[in-house]
C-alpha cells in the first residue's frame, strides 16, 4: 500500500534550540539503598519546575542494599514521557561503571564519582569526575547520612553542567522533603558546595542543557499508584484487605497515607477498614465478604497475587459480588523478574476463575486515568455486581509522571440496584430474576430488615431466587442471564481512545504504558510520510468501537508488553471473523519499549502492504 | 398446651420457632450436624435474635450446607473450601452490627482452611465459629480428617498413621478468647455454649463433636455417637443466664460455682464438675487439654475464657455508621479536599 502523505510536512524544531536542549535522557546508576531515589526526584522535579515535560523511570533490583540500579530522566520539550536511551549518565556505582560507559552512544557525557576508576576509556564521550569526598567536607553529617547526602553532589554538579537555577533545586527538594528546613538545608549545602565546584573546576564540554519552558504550569507529578490509591479513596473505598508484593505495595501505603487526611475519624469513628491479610487469598475473600455486605472494597497486588484470586474471584462472579481488584503487574510467570514491568497478566486476569468466567478489565495509562478509574471502578463493580479489575503495570504504578490535575468525580456515588426494606415489600425479591432485561439482577444487603429480603448466597447451582439447585434448565437460565449481563458490561465499560489519520490503512492497537513510546513512534512515522491510526484500548470486554476500528483498517497491529501476544488472543477470538487483519508485536523483556523499537517492529507490516 | 398452641407459640419479638427455620435438610438422617442446626434454631428463637441481624458464613462441605437449614429469614454466605474466614472478616468488617455465625467443618478448618481459620482468631473478628467435628470428610465418602484419632481404622480410608488435630488447642494458641468443646449428643450444653458465644465481644470458637452417621460412628470410633454418650466428660454443668436475671446459687450444689461475665451484661453460670479446672487461665486451659489427650479423655464444656482481647472492627475503630452504610459525604471528600492534595503534587 501507499501511506497517504503528510498534509503538512511537521514543524523543524525552533533553530534556536540546539538538538540537545530540553531533549535528552539522562541516567544515574547507583547501588540499591545508597538513598539516590531523593537525589533523582529533586532533579527530576527541578527540569518539570523549569516548565520542562519530564519522566522518571526506576529500573531497580528486588533487593534491599547493594544491587545495581538505574534511574532514567527523560527530559524532552516535545511532550515524549516514554523511554529514551540516554546520552548522559551520572556513574556513581562502582560495580557497574564499565558496563554503564560502554552503553553511552558518542556524543555522550558523563559525570563520574572521582574515586571510581574505570578501565573504559571512551575519547568519543565528556567525563567530568566529581570529587564527592571533597565537596562532603562542608557537611558535619556522619554515618549513613553521610552517604546518603554524598547524591546531592551530582544533583549540584548537573545543576551548573545543564544550567538549572539553585532556587529551582532548593523548591524541588523543600517538595521532597514536605518543606521540612531540617531535611532541606543539609542536603542543600551539598548542592551548593558541589555547584561551587563545578562552577571554579569544570568546563562545559557536552551538548547537554535545560531551558525555561512553559509547558508544566498546572501539571503534577505523581506515581500511578498515588493516582489510583487517591481515586479510589475519593470514589469512597471502605474497606482494604492487601498482602505486601511489589510493585503494587506502594498503592496500599498511599492509601493509608491519604485516607486518614481526606477522611479523619467523625467522634473516632472512622470510615475505613484497612486489613493486612495472611495471603492475597484472603485478601480477595475478605473484599467479596466486603462487598456481599454493601461496603466499597478494594485489594491491590500484582501476577503471584492474582493467581492466588482465582478462586474468589470466580466465586464473585457467579454470586455477582461487587470488588476492586488493583492488578500492578511485574514480569511474571511465578515471581518472574518482580521489579520490572510488564502486562502479562492481562489474558488470565480477564477470565480469572476456573472456567467459563469474564470480568471488567480496566486499562489506565496515565495518572489522570489512574484517578478516573480508581472512582470509577467502585461505581462500576457496584452497578454491575462483579469484581472489577484494574491493570497498572510497575512502569505506571511505581513511576513519577506528569499529568493534569484530576477532575473531581462525576455525580454522587452509584451504588447500582440495591433494594431497601420498603423496595422489598412493595416489589418482592428474587435475587438473580433479571427483571429490567440488563442481566442484573436487585440486591439486597445483609441487615435489611424486611423479613423476605435474605438470600443465602453461594457458588453451587442456583436458581432465580438463589436456592440451590442442581436442575440442567436453572444453570443453563442462569449462564444465558450472566450472557445478557457480559453485554450490559461491554456497553458499560470505557471506551476507547481513538486516533484516526484519514487515510491511513494501518492501525495499531495498544493499551496501557505503551501509549508513550506510541505516540513518539507514530510522530517519526508521520514524519517520513507512514500514516497510522491508534486505538489505546481502555477497557475490556472490546467494544464496538474497536470492531469498528478493525474493519477501518487493512491491517492492525496488535502492541504489547508479553510474550503470548494476549490481546492480540482476546482480539481474534472476540472478532473471529477479522482476525485475519490482526497483526502482533508482543515483546517483553522489563523494560518500556521506545520509540526507536516500534517504529522498527512496525515496518515490516508498513512495508508488507505497500508492496 | 396442645399442638395448636405450641404451634402459634411466640418470642419476645413475635416470631415462632419454625420462622427461625431454613429449608429441609439434605443431610443424612441422624447426622449431628441436624441437631447442631435445630439447636442454632432454637437459640435464635429462645433469644429472640432479630434474623436479620444475623449473618450465617460457611465454607465448604456437609458442616457448611447446614446453615441453609436454619434461619432462613437471615442473609448468608456458603463461600469456597475453607475460606469461610476470610468471607467472615470481610462481611463483617462492611456491616460490624451483624452478629455472624460461621459453621464449618474439620476439613474445611483443619485442613484446607487452617490458616484463615488461625488468622481470623487472631485478629478476632465477633462471630461464633462453629466446627462440626465428625473427623472424616462426608462429601466425599470417607476420608480421614486432620482431627481423626491416629491409629483409626476405617472401612474406605484404612489405617490414620497421624496424630490428630485438637481445634481447641490451635484456636487457644492463635489467641482465641472463647474456645469450647460439646457434643451434638448435648443439646443443652449446646445451646448454653451458643448463647454464651454470641456474647462473646470476639471470636468464640465451638468444636462440637458431631458424628457422621454414615462413614464414622461405629462404636469405637471417638467420633461416634455410642462413643460420645459413654465418655463425654462435662467440666462444668454450663448456664447462660440473661443480664435481667438473678443468678440463684444453691448452699448444696457439688462443685464450685463460678459466673462469668460476659461482654453483653449477660453471664454465664459454671457449675464445676472438675476441681480445680479455671477457664480463665490460659495455661492450665492448654495443660488439660494436651492431658486430656494424652489420657483419650472426651472433655467438653467452656475450656478457656478471656474477654479482654477488642474485637476486629473495634480495634479498627469502626463505630455507629456501619462501612456499608456510611453517608455519602463520609465516603467522598469534597472537590476543596482534592484541591489542596493535589497542591501538594
Amino acid at each position: 500500500m501507499t501511506l497517504a502523505p503528510t498534509e503538512a510536512p511537521p514543524e523543524p524544531p525552533s533553530p534556536a534550540f540546539d538538538p540537545h536542549v530540553n531533549d535528552f535522557s539522562l541516567v544515574v546508576a547507583t547501588a540499591n539503598g545508597t538513598g539516590s531515589q531523593t537525589a533523582n526526584l529533586t532533579l527530576m522535579r527541578s527540569f518539570f519546575r523549569m516548565g520542562v515535560p519530564v519522566n522518571g523511570k526506576n529500573v531497580f533490583p528486588s533487593n534491599i542494599q547493594g544491587l545495581p540500579t538505574w534511574f532514567h530522566i527523560r527530559v524532552s520539550r516535545d511532550g515524549y514521557l516514554g523511554r529514551k536511551e540516554s546520552g548522559l549518565l551520572v556513574a556513581f556505582n562502582p560495580a557497574t561503571v564499565d558496563a554503564d560507559l560502554r552503553a553511552l552512544p558518542a556524543g555522550g557525557a558523563a559525570v563520574i564519582r572521582d574515586d571510581l576508576h574505570p578501565s573504559v576509556a571512551r575519547d568519543d564521550i565528556t567525563v567530568y569526575a566529581l570529587p564527592v569526598k571533597q565537596i562532603l567536607e562542608v557537611s558535619d553529617a556522619k554515618g549513613k547520612v553521610r552517604d546518603y547526602l554524598g547524591n546531592m553532589a551530582y544533583v549540584g554538579a548537573l545543576a551548573w553542567l545543564l544550567g538549572v537555577p539553585l532556587e529551582v533545586v532548593e523548591h524541588a527538594l523543600s517538595v521532597q522533603f514536605g518543606g521540612r528546613r531540617k531535611l532541606v538545608d543539609p542536603n542543600m549545602l551539598i548542592v551548593r558546595a558541589a555547584h561551587a565546584w563545578a562552577v571554579a573546576n569544570l568546563e562545559k564540554r557536552d551538548p547537554f542543557r535545560v531551558a525555561p519552558m512553559d509547558l508544566t504550569r498546572d501539571l503534577l507529578l505523581m506515581t500511578g499508584n498515588e493516582a489510583g490509591a487517591l481515586g479510589s479513596v475519593f470514589g469512597g473505598v471502605s474497606v482494604v484487605a492487601w498482602y505486601p508484593i511489589t510493585p503494587s505495595t506502594s498503592f496500599v501505603d498511599a492509601m493509608r497515607e491519604f485516607l486518614p487526611q481526606l477522611r479523619p475519624p467523625q467522634g473516632g469513628e472512622r470510615s475505613y477498614a484497612i486489613v493486612q491479610a495472611e495471603d492475597e487469598l484472603a485478601a480477595a475473600g475478605m473484599v467479596i465478604g466486603a462487598g456481599f455486605a454493601g461496603a466499597r472494597a478494594l485489594t491491590a497486588t500484582s501476577g503471584p497475587g492474582i493467581s492466588l484470586m482465582a478462586e474468589f474471584t470466580g466465586l464473585a462472579y457467579y454470586a455477582e459480588v461487587p470488588a476492586v481488584i488493583w492488578d500492578v503487574q511485574r514480569v511474571g510467570p511465578s515471581t518472574g523478574m518482580p521489579t520490572r514491568t510488564s502486562q502479562g497478566d492481562l489474558a488470565f486476569t480477564y477470565t480469572l476463575g476456573h472456567g467459563d468466567t469474564a470480568h471488567p478489565v480496566l486499562l489506565p495509562s496515565s495518572i489522570e486515568e489512574c484517578f478516573e478509574f480508581g472512582w470509577r471502578a467502585f461505581d462500576l463493580a457496584d452497578e454491575l455486581q462483579t469484581p472489577v479489575f484494574v491493570l497498572s503495570d510497575l512502569d505506571l504504578g511505581m513511576n513519577t509522571w506528569m499529568g493534569e490535575r484530576f477532575a473531581y468525580p462525576e455525580g454522587p456515588l452509584r451504588r447500582g440496584k440495591v433494594l431497601s426494606a420498603e423496595d422489598v415489600e412493595a416489589r418482592g425479591f428474587a435475587r438473580y430474576a433479571d427483571l429490567d432485561g440488563d442481566g442484573i439482577g436487585w440486591r439486597t444487603l445483609p441487615g435489611n430488615p424486611h423479613p423476605r429480603s435474605a438470600y443465602f448466597a453461594r457458588g453451587t447451582g442456583h436458581n432465580a431466587a438463589a436456592v440451590y439447585s442442581e436442575r440442567s434448565d436453572d444453570w443453563v437460565e442462569n449462564m444465558e442471564r450472566l450472557a445478557r449481563k457480559r453485554e450490559t458490561v461491554r456497553r458499560a465499560v470505557p471506551a476507547p481512545a481513538v486516533e484516526r489519520v484519514p487515510g491511513a490503512r494501518a492501525g495499531v492497537i495498544a493499551f496501557g504504558t505503551t501509549r508513550y513510546a506510541l505516540t513518539e513512534a507514530r510522530d517519526r512515522l508521520a514524519a517520513r510520510g507512514q500514516q497510522v491510526s491508534s486505538l489505546r484500548l481502555r477497557a475490556l470486554p472490546p467494544s464496538d468501537a474497536v470492531r469498528a476500528f478493525i474493519e477501518e483498517h487493512d491491517v492492525t497491529v496488535v502492541l504489547e508488553m508479553n510474550h503470548d501476544a494476549q490481546l492480540f488472543g482476546i482480539l481474534a477470538a472476540a472478532f473471529p471473523d477479522l482476525a485475519p487483519r490482526l497483526r502482533s508485536i508482543a515483546y517483553l523483556d522489563g523494560v518500556p519499549f521506545t520509540a526507536g523499537f516500534i517504529d522498527d517492529r512496525l515496518q515490516p507490516y508498513l512495508a508488507a502492504e505497500e508492496a | 398446651m396442645d399442638r395448636s398452641q405450641a404451634i402459634r407459640a411466640t418470642n419476645a419479638i413475635g416470631l415462632t420457632k419454625s420462622e427461625y427455620g431454613g429449608t429441609a435438610s439434605t443431610l443424612c438422617k441422624g447426622c449431628g450436624h441436624n441437631s447442631i442446626a435445630n439447636q442454632i434454631q432454637q437459640v435464635a428463637y429462645d433469644l429472640a435474635l432479630r434474623p436479620h441481624e444475623v449473618l450465617k458464613l460457611s465454607g465448604i462441605g456437609c458442616s457448611s450446607k447446614s446453615p441453609a437449614y436454619f434461619l432462613g429469614m437471615s442473609h448468608g454466605f456458603n463461600s469456597l473450601h475453607g475460606r469461610m474466614p476470610a468471607v467472615a472478616t470481610g462481611a463483617l468488617l462492611g456491616n460490624h452490627h451483624l452478629r455472624g455465625i460461621g459453621v464449618s467443618g474439620d476439613g474445611d478448618t483443619g485442613s484446607i482452611g487452617f490458616g484463615q481459620f488461625k488468622h481470623m482468631v487472631r485478629r478476632n473478628v465477633r462471630m461464633v465459629y462453629v466446627v462440626e467435628n465428625n473427623g472424616v470428610y462426608g462429601l466425599t465418602k470417607g476420608q480421614f480428617s486432620v482431627t481423626a484419632d491416629e491409629g483409626q481404622e476405617l472401612k474406605y480410608a484404612g489405617l490414620n498413621d497421624f496424630p490428630a488435630v485438637d481445634l481447641c488447642l490451635e484456636a487457644i494458641g492463635a489467641g482465641c478468647g472463647f474456645v469450647a468443646r460439646s457434643f451434638a449428643g448435648n443439646a443443652k450444653q449446646v445451646r448454653e455454649l451458643l448463647k454464651a458465644a454470641l456474647a462473646h465481644r470476639g471470636t468464640a470458637f465451638l468444636d462440637i463433636i458431631s458424628p457422621c452417621v454414615a462413614f464414622n460412628n461405629e462404636d469405637s470410633s471417638r467420633k461416634s455417637y455410642a462413643y460420645g454418650r459413654d465418655h463425654e466428660q462435662a467440666i462444668q454443668e454450663i448456664g447462660w443466664v440473661p443480664q435481667q436475671d438473678e443468678i440463684v446459687i444453691e448452699p448444696t450444689e457439688p462443685g464450685e460455682v463460678r459466673v462469668v461475665p460476659l461482654h453483653d451484661g449477660s453471664r454465664l453460670r459454671l457449675q464445676h464438675l472438675e476441681e480445680g479446672h479455671d477457664p480463665t487461665d490460659r495455661r492450665a486451659a492448654v495443660d488439660r487439654l494436651m492431658r486430656a489427650e494424652a489420657s483419650g479423655e472426651f472433655l467438653t464444656g467452656l475450656l478457656y475464657y478471656d474477654p479482654s482481647r477488642r474485637g476486629l472492627a473495634e480495634t479498627l475503630g469502626l463505630g455507629e455508621h456501619t462501612l456499608a452504610a456510611m453517608p455519602d459525604a463520609r465516603l467522598r471528600p469534597p472537590p476543596e479536599a482534592l484541591a489542596d492534595m493535589l497542591q501538594r503534587f
